[in-house]
């Protein structure tokens, strides 16, 4: 394309417009957060996060929502990282690329596509309906399993991936199995990566709300065993703000949910950063 | 295969299908969920019907697949250019301490609760819409421009990837030949990323048409044919979320038959995406 301006010109104002969108980008960033904490923070208190929800969320807290949300993300955790982790030292250390490792991957982007919807109707028929788990805590972290394995396989890989081969080298001469040096030596080194991935699928699982909603269901206990049920503080801030029961509760929940986003994703962000300052 | 006589290798191996399993799992069920219902009523008239009466036994998806084009359309309008400014910027032309901050920020993006994205259109931006076009607020335009911010993560992620994958000896070229920064963005590292900026946008895409939560409680959800950017209206994903509650027989398998529309779709993207960026890498 030719321009009646000088390429300084352009240059110039292209770069103003590139600056422009980033400051936006940044901006639109910090008017959420700011406009959320700003409005809940006042919520938030000890009663707050500890009461029980009283009156469909109206009054009282949000202590079993909490509770609910961490059970549902451990179980979740529980069930995706070893699954994850394996497939990713298996694509890294036990195989070489082929048609196996095409289909592999090409499966888990796949499946980190799919809509949360869709993983919260396949949880729900699959989980509550067919295996008789009915809406639990089961349910939902199974579901959510599934949905970050993608996120977990990704980041594992790329972690172990990044550990220099001479490490191997040394693990082989010394005279260690492939076992023995994928185990003691090459798995932690990755590991502040590894828990990088980890730490990014418990933001998942804690943001998530239209895979949980079906699976883990609207209970306003406190859940105990797995297949009691449980809802999250997603869903739970989903009911508040769709019904309108309580803007104030709405408000403190929101609150409660970015900073504890705005804490995975520092620790994840540092853990990173840990992580690429060793081998660059 | 020497290897497959081990057992951690074996175990390994069985590990590593449990994404394609599950994927397997997730096409079987919600396929033999909804494809009964899809053979019953005819898949011209689920896909092309404009009349969605379940009590009626009429299950017609044309609006909400018409309101999921608007809104991703809209998203995507929005989300892609400036996605792709805000790659560039981070790549070419931020000051190292702002790409830095820039990166951290676009995953916080990221992160952010799709409700929580959902609730800030509702209070911060319908009403302005109401109060300066008119309409009821929530609408196409209110779930586009939410949208648009919410798929900046993957479009920025992506462009970010491909604009760095091009090889340095390019841009260092074209920098030697005397082009100024800006030629040799426009003129050689966007060519060059094209397969991967194109990616980026198609799974951007995907991501928008699969939003449920914010598009819910932010687009209106009346069940009609949006005339205008400033009429509600209901996806597909909406549509299954906020029925899915009380479907019983017939009406719940038109749900899954949705989520078979839907999911088609999004592999189609997927696969297309996979494939684009497949071309950058040879």
């Amino acid at each position: 394309m030719r321009l009646p301006v000088s390429p300084r010109n352009t240059q110039a104002m292209a770069q103003a417009l590139l600056w422009a969108a980033g400051l936006l980008t940044l901006l639109v960033l910090i008017c959420i957060v700011g406009f959320v904490l700003k409005q809940g923070l006042p919520v938030l208190s000890a009663e707050f996060l500890t009461g029980r929800i009283q009156d469909m969320g109206k009054a009282g807290g949000i202590f079993p929502a909490i509770v609910g949300t961490f059970y549902v993300a451990l179980v979740g955790l529980v069930i995706a990282t070893p699954l994850g982790v394996g497939t990713a030292i298996y694509l890294t250390e036990y195989t070489q690329e082929s048609r196996v490792t095409q289909v592999i991957r090409f499966g888990a982007d796949c499946l980190a596509g799919v809509p949360s919807i869709i993983f919260g109707l396949f949880g729900f028929v699959f989980f509550v309906v067919t295996l008789k788990l009915g809406w639990c805590v089961l349910s939902g972290g199974l579901t959510l399993a599934f949905m970050i394995l993608p996120t977990i396989i990704r980041t594992a890989e790329e972690a172990i991936k990044a550990v220099p081969y001479a490490y191997r080298e040394v693990g082989f001469v010394l005279g260690g199995t492939k076992w023995q040096v994928v185990s003691r030596v090459v798995l932690p080194r990755a590991l502040p990566g590894i828990l990088t991935g980890i730490i990014l699928g418990l933001g998942r699982c804690v943001s998530e709300t239209a895979a949980v909603i079906f699976t883990a269901g609207l209970s306003v206990r406190v859940p105990v065993s797995l297949l009691d049920p449980a809802r999250t503080m997603s869903v739970h801030f989903y009911i508040l703000a769709r019904e309108g029961l309580s803007m104030e509760n709405a408000y403190g929940t929101a609150a409660a949910l970015v900073i504890a986003i705005l804490i995975i994703n520092l620790a994840a962000y540092h853990l990173m950063q840990r992580f690429v300052a060793r081998y660059s | 295969m020497r290897l497959l006589k081990n057992p951690v290798s074996r175990l390994l191996l069985v590990m590593a299908f449990s994404a394609v399993s599950v994927l397997a799992l997730i096409t079987l069920f919600i396929f033999k969920e909804g494809i009964p219902l899809i053979n019953k009523v005819g898949l011209l008239t689920f896909v092309l019907g404009t009349t969605w009466a379940p009590s009626d036994g009429q299950f017609g998806i044309l609006p909400f697949i018409i309101g999921s084009l608007w809104v991703t359309l809209g998203a995507l309008v929005l989300g892609a250019p400036l996605g792709l400014a805000c790659a560039l910027f981070i790549v070419e032309f931020a000051p190292k301490w702002l790409s830095r901050l820039l990166k951290p920020a676009v995953e916080l993006l990221a992160g952010i609760p799709s409700v929580v994205y959902g609730f800030m259109g509702v209070v911060l931006l319908a009403p302005v819409i109401r109060g300066h076009f008119g309409g009821p607020g929530m609408s196409v335009l209110a779930a586009s421009v939410i949208l648009g911010i919410m798929i900046l993560p993957t479009v920025i992620g992506i462009s970010v990837d491909a604009l760095q994958a091009v090889p340095r000896a390019y841009k260092e070229g074209s920098i030697a030949l005397g082009a100024t920064r800006w030629q040799t963005v426009w003129r050689v590292m966007l060519p060059a990323a094209r397969s991967g900026l194109v990616a980026a946008a198609i799974l951007g895409m995907g991501r928008a048409v699969g939003e449920t939560m914010a598009v819910i409680m932010v687009a209106g959800n009346s069940i009609q044919v949006p005339r205008s950017l400033l009429d509600p209206t209901r996806t597909l994903t909406s549509n299954i979320a906020l029925e899915m509650g009380y479907a019983m027989g017939d009406h719940r398998a038109a749900l899954f038959a949705t989520g078979i529309i839907l999911f088609v779709f999004i592999m189609l993207l997927n696969g297309s995406a996979y494939w684009a960026v497949g071309r950058q890498k040879t």
